[in-house]
């Protein structure tokens, strides 16, 4: 696991000193939102909230994920990756772990934003919010990490990822509204219990799939 | 490949004529064999061929995931050509199920469409691997192509009971949605479960033929091919 | 051939101004495999992408210190050959052994260094900060002295600390020589290294692959130079169309016979 630490310090790196994917998927966000906004009726908008969050996340977050892999594309470094010593799902590990933390960042801003366009009031018991978007967060990198690197590899990339992974998203979305929405509005983990459960579940079995799978999903 | 070989004479010589017969047999007892039932009138009989429609449509789906599965780990192609026949028969009975549905509702509840769980759950589904089909359809003979889509059929296959599960969590809390009937619990006439034993029969024969003869098309291009390519290499 | 003598001798003594001929990391001295020296073992080997067939029914044997030649037009299948024996491809045909292994174990690729066409640098790394993150990928211990070293080495020493994206043809070439020789393989697959190469870088590659030769690396070398393939090699293969076509070990005044051949069987002139 050594090497996947490295390969994610080495995206850390670099997303720091050029800082591209950061920026574009926060300003995305806010674009979306921003789209959001206007196209709800102002009443409706509070009670909208979780569903717009996702909503925003998913579509926005497609677009970011495919960087962790198109990073590796300039010189073949890619096949530098593929000749290491390395377990190859070491790779998976580390492009989830990068991703899950570019876009935690953008989740952050994002719920920044939720709150001052739709008037969310913060939560009295926020940390179950914090939890129910954290594991919302890394089922979606899971999967979304998966198929980027899929995707990065066919011509129509910018189509495929949101085909690939849109359907297979659904019990996310689902249970992540419904969880947000409940702890939005102050409610406990234990009151959205069920989804928060399916939730982790999601995330256990798709990171631990892509992990398997991801050795022989490269090889050539 | 001895099971290919093994097979093939059946399901070249018997397994068409089976199939048909099983067929005609399963018109005839929805038809004129079985009695109207008596809430829904005529339009049950379209049960018959519906509820086939999802357990072929599943199991196909399931057999994908398994070949699927088998030809990441080993890589050999007729793993691929299983998997690959077994979606495309698949999102056949799929369509069928999910085109059948409708018209089977709108007489019985006025309603084109409900988020009944399992027909929420057969659209994703159809979604899924419909997105399977595009990728296969898009570059021909592509190595990388075929294993994208085994991962593809493979965590389709994974995510079917959390969307089973959380499909049945949402629709809990939107009660509103109208829902079908217990259909398998309510047939009354013993002539109906005969005529559900037929039909359950002449599906399973029909979806063994056209996964043979889907596989079998596969097998023999890939066979072609070598041929044209060891004939282009003597030319040379 | 007239004009340049084959550098068999050292490299002339300009190429002494730029490059240490002596890094304080020299590698480790003449290796025996645990097979007793067959590195290399192909047997009907073949790569077809779909339905484009690029290698097939290539045999071949290449044990340890032997310093391997490809030639062949473009499009032979040099390129692919040499990712097979570098592990990123597998074979669609025939089987690969390495270093007696027949998969592509952990231990099989940290035996093996690759030059390929691209660098597998990182634009936005500078040049220590991408031999340090592959030193660390292969488990070095010693990760920042070799890199100052090999920094050394290829004369870059004074580029250690810019990025990649501004460094020349010739520099990201070293650099990435450096990359692939930095864990110490005992099978070097060079794919036209001296392409983008100045006179006197290539004149510190002939060197370097003297000296890899004189410490029994196994070493593969696809080029299209003649002339320096052969300078440094003791064996020489021609590929076309994806076949072995000929095979024949180094003797000093072999370069007629395998250019006429080479024409004879590609049916071309000079490539």
């Amino acid at each position: 696991m050594s090497g996947a630490w490295r390969i994610l310090h080495k995206d850390l790196v670099l997303e720091l000193r050029t800082r591209e994917a950061l920026s574009g998927l926060v300003v995305l966000m806010l674009l979306i939102l921003l789209t959001f906004t206007f196209a709800l009726a102002p009443e409706g908008a509070a009670a909208a909230a979780p569903a717009v969050q996702w909503v925003t996340f998913v579509f926005a977050g497609l677009m970011a994920v495919q960087r962790a892999f198109l990073v590796e594309r300039e010189n073949g470094a890619w096949y530098g990756l593929l000749l290491c010593p390395i377990d190859r799902g070491a790779i998976f590990v580390a492009k989830m772990a990068s991703n899950v933390i570019v876009l935690g960042a953008a989740q952050v801003v994002l719920l920044a934003l939720l709150a001052l366009f739709l008037g969310v009031p913060v939560p009295v018991a926020p940390l179950a919010l914090v939890l129910v978007n954290l594991l919302g967060l890394i089922g979606f990198s899971a999967l979304a990490t998966l198929f980027a690197a899929i995707s990065v590899r066919l011509r129509a990339r910018e189509m495929m990822l949101p085909l690939l992974v849109l359907p297979l998203l659904v019990p996310l979305v689902i249970c992540a509204v419904e969880a947000s929405r409940i702890t939005m509005a102050g409610g406990t983990l234990a009151s959205a219990g069920a989804w928060v459960r399916v939730l982790a579940t999601f995330d256990v079995i798709f990171s631990v799939a892509g992990w398997m799978v991801f050795e022989q999903l490269v090889q050539e | 490949m001895s099971v290919h070989r093994r097979l093939a004479p059946f399901a070249d010589r018997v397994l068409p004529w089976a199939a048909t017969g099983a067929m005609f047999a399963a018109l005839w007892s929805v038809f004129l064999y079985v009695p109207n039932e008596r809430t829904m009138g005529p339009v049950q009989r379209i049960f018959y061929f519906h509820v086939n429609c999802w357990w072929a449509a599943y199991l196909g789906f399931f057999v994908a995931a398994g070949a699927s599965g088998w030809y990441l780990w080993r890589g050999r192609s007729e793993h691929d050509w299983l998997a690959r026949a077994a979606v495309e028969v698949g999102m056949l009975f799929c369509t069928i199920g999910l085109v059948t549905g409708p018209i089977w509702a709108r007489p019985i509840w006025g309603t084109w469409w409900t988020w009944d769980p399992r027909l929420t759950m057969a659209v994703i589904l159809w979604t899924i691997f419909s997105v399977y089909l595009v990728l296969r359809s898009s570059v021909r003979d592509d190595p990388e192509i075929t294993r994208y889509a085994a991962v593809l059929a493979v965590v389709g296959v994974l995510d079917i009971p959390l969307i089973m599960i959380s499909v049945r969590l949402w629709r809990g809390i939107h009660p509103s949605v109208i829902s079908a009937p217990a259909s398998k619990g309510g047939l009354e006439d013993p002539r109906m479960v005969v005529a559900l034993l037929v039909t359950m029969v002449a599906f399973a024969l029909l979806f063994a033929w056209l996964l043979w003869l889907r596989y079998e098309g596969l097998r023999l291009r890939d066979a072609l091919h070598r041929v044209e390519d060891q004939m282009g290499e003597v030319a040379r | 051939m007239k004009g340049r003598r084959s550098p068999r001798s050292r490299p002339s003594s300009d190429a002494d101004d730029d490059f240490s001929s002596h890094a304080p990391f020299a590698m480790a001295d003449a290796v025996s495999g645990p097979t007793g020296g067959l590195v290399v073992h192909a047997e009907g080997l073949g790569k077809a992408f779909g339905r484009a067939v690029v290698l097939r029914d290539l045999t071949v044997s290449v044990t340890a210190g032997e310093v391997v030649a490809l030639f062949g037009p473009n499009g032979a299948g040099k390129s692919t050959l040499l990712r097979l024996l570098a592990t990123l491809m597998t074979p669609t045909a025939g089987f690969l052994r390495l270093f007696g292994d027949a998969g592509s174990s952990l231990e099989v690729r940290r035996r093996i260094g690759l030059v390929a066409h691209q660098s597998f640098l990182y634009p936005d790394l500078t040049a220590r900060e991408n031999l340090l993150f592959y030193a660390g990928m292969y488990g070095l211990e010693d990760a920042e002295a070799r890199a100052d070293a090999w920094l050394e080495r290829v004369a870059l020493a004074d580029a250690r600390a810019r990025p990649v994206r501004l460094f020349s043809r010739g520099m990201e070439q070293r650099l990435a020589l450096a990359r692939a020789l930095l864990h110490d393989p005992e099978l070097i697959l060079l794919d036209e290294p001296w392409s983008g190469l100045d006179a006197a870088s290539t004149d510190w590659l002939d060197g370097l692959l003297l000296e890899l030769r004189s410490r029994r690396r196994t070493v593969v070398v696809a080029t299209h130079d003649f002339q320096r393939g052969l300078g440094v090699a003791t064996r020489a293969l021609i590929i076309h169309r994806g076949r072995l076509a000929w095979e024949m070990p180094i003797a000093s005044d072999a370069l007629v016979t395998v250019d006429a051949m080479y024409r004879q069987i590609t049916g071309a002139v000079a490539a």
